[in-house]
């Protein structure tokens, strides 16, 4: 097991993931925070909290379950526990920031993509994900704000720990 | 997550995880249904076969939209204009159908039991859609998932059951469910239309409406069903709804506000007056709105386990 990114790394590396997103959207005034149920959720939620204490105001955010998009159904896995969608506004002709905490292989973002249009056409969409599991994707997706990349082979995990939920703010590389 | 059931034949057989599980599921593909577009890509590669040896409007429209709205392939059979009419069996039938690539199939039948012989011979999933008098599970989950969505957590809470008993599968699902969900059920009705020993099920019996209106909290009314009785079992409609009948002035008498469910078809004027089934204590559409949801989540839940793709 190795770790990637400790407490200290980890706080550094959100507020210049949100600083970046001020730099691109600067007043935010057609942007919305999406964050991917269920744990990207959980950076989603920082993300919005440091968001509103810089800028003092309250950017839209909503959170997005994409249980019924998967495609691996019937891949002999368990089913995965549907969570709640919950986005209070209208994201038609929004600039979307998609929040996940780990990308892999894509396929997840995929079923995002697919689930955000159900819900209208948005302008724009742009991914942001704390760690970039770069060699292991299987569908053309790349992010637009990394907080780390990582080279990693299939059988590893990369774990991600919240303060909320874990007790523990890490990341780590469990082989 | 998964139901620890290949089929649904009957609630006899699901754990309460089970339907907890279920109620879960249905309330995200309720969300679902609320949205501008009301349909999700989970069952693309699932094709559902509809197999209904007696009549219903409802129960087959409601898994036909919870097919659709889950994008699965839907066949819809119906005995009346099929080979049944040429003596073909059940097993033959259904096989039939089957080797024309179909994962799952969801069955109405008038002979109780038959949803469980099937099972024993085919592979598919099978969703009992109501057995003879033996079994309705959707209608008794979507019953239920309806009472929790009024009262919260349903244990406890004081459930009737009042009309035709004997001949009916609601009434029996839902005694099922609601002992399973931990509530106290009591069934109401003309001696004659209550079975023997049904207090072997865990449920009170009373015999005065009016009694069992003023010990419950949610009243589920249920059909006089004349086409399974064989024989009289009381002397007219007029009659039975004169005793029997749920009426306005009754509940206006009960100085508590009941909740007023009925599976449908409707008879108005014998089980429930329109001034009943239309007040603002019937839940009666939101079953039906609900239905959607429960079979949904039931055929969802399901097809995890019809090995597809393995």
């Amino acid at each position: 097991m190795k770790t990637l990114l400790d407490t200290k790394q980890l706080d550094i590396t959100l507020q210049r993931l949100t600083h970046q997103l001020i730099e691109n959207h600067t007043r935010f005034e057609d942007t919305v925070l999406i964050g991917i149920q269920p744990r990207g959720v959980l950076l989603s939620d920082r993300i919005a909290t440091l968001l509103k204490g810089i800028t003092k105001q309250n950017i839209p955010y909503g959170k997005l379950d994409i249980t019924f998009y998967r495609d691996d159904v019937h891949q002999g896995n368990d089913m995965h526990v549907p969570s709640q969608t919950d986005i209070p506004f209208s994201i038609e002709d929004k600039n979307v920031v998609l929040v996940d905490d780990v990308l892999h292989t894509g396929r997840t973002i995929r079923s995002a993509m697919d689930a955000l249009i159900d819900y209208g056409r948005p302008k724009s969409v742009e991914l942001l994900v704390l760690i970039d599991r770069r060699f292991s994707r299987e569908l053309p997706i790349q992010p637009d704000y990394v907080g780390q990349t990582v080279d990693t082979i299939i059988t590893q995990k990369v774990k991600v720990y919240w303060k909320e939920k874990d007790k523990k703010d890490e990341v780590v590389l469990i082989d | 997550m998964s139901l620890s059931v290949k089929h649904l034949l009957g609630i006899k057989e699901l754990q309460t995880e089970d339907i907890h599980t279920i109620f879960r599921t249905a309330d995200n593909f309720k969300q679902v249904l609320q949205r501008q577009i009301k349909k999700v890509p989970a069952l693309r590669d699932t094709t559902v076969a509809n197999v209904f040896f007696e009549n219903s409007t409802r129960t087959r429209i409601s898994f036909e939209l919870a097919q659709k709205r889950l994008s699965a392939d839907v066949v819809n059979f119906s005995a009346s204009g099929s080979s049944v009419s040429k003596g073909e069996t059940l097993i033959d039938t259904v096989n039939n159908i089957l080797a024309m690539k179909v994962d799952m199939v969801v069955m109405r039948h008038s002979a109780s039991g038959a949803p469980w012989f099937l099972a024993n011979h085919i592979d598919a999933s099978i969703i009992n859609a109501g057995d003879g008098i033996n079994e309705h599970p959707t209608q008794a989950l979507l019953d239920a998932f309806s009472m929790r969505e009024k009262l919260g957590n349903l244990k406890g809470k004081r459930i009737a059951i009042i009309g035709d008993i004997m001949h009916s599968r609601v009434a029996l699902s839902n005694i099922y469910c609601l002992g399973k969900l931990g509530a106290e059920v009591m069934v109401a009705g003309p001696p004659t239309l209550i079975p023997k020993h049904i207090e072997g099920l865990g449920v009170r019996v009373e015999h005065d409406v009016k009694k069992a209106l003023q010990w419950c909290e949610v009243a589920n009314v249920l059909r006089i069903q004349l086409e399974r009785q064989h024989k009289p079992l009381f002397s007219t409609l007029r009659e039975y709804a004169l005793y029997y009948g749920v009426n306005k002035q009754m509940l206006d008498s009960l100085q508590k506000e009941i909740l007023i469910m009925h599976p449908g078809p409707i008879n108005r004027g014998v089980e429930i007056n329109s001034d009943v089934a239309d007040s603002k204590q019937s839940i009666i559409l939101d079953q039906v709105e609900n239905g959607v949801a429960i079979r949904m989540a039931v055929i969802y839940l399901l097809s995890g386990k019809t090995g597809l793709g393995e």
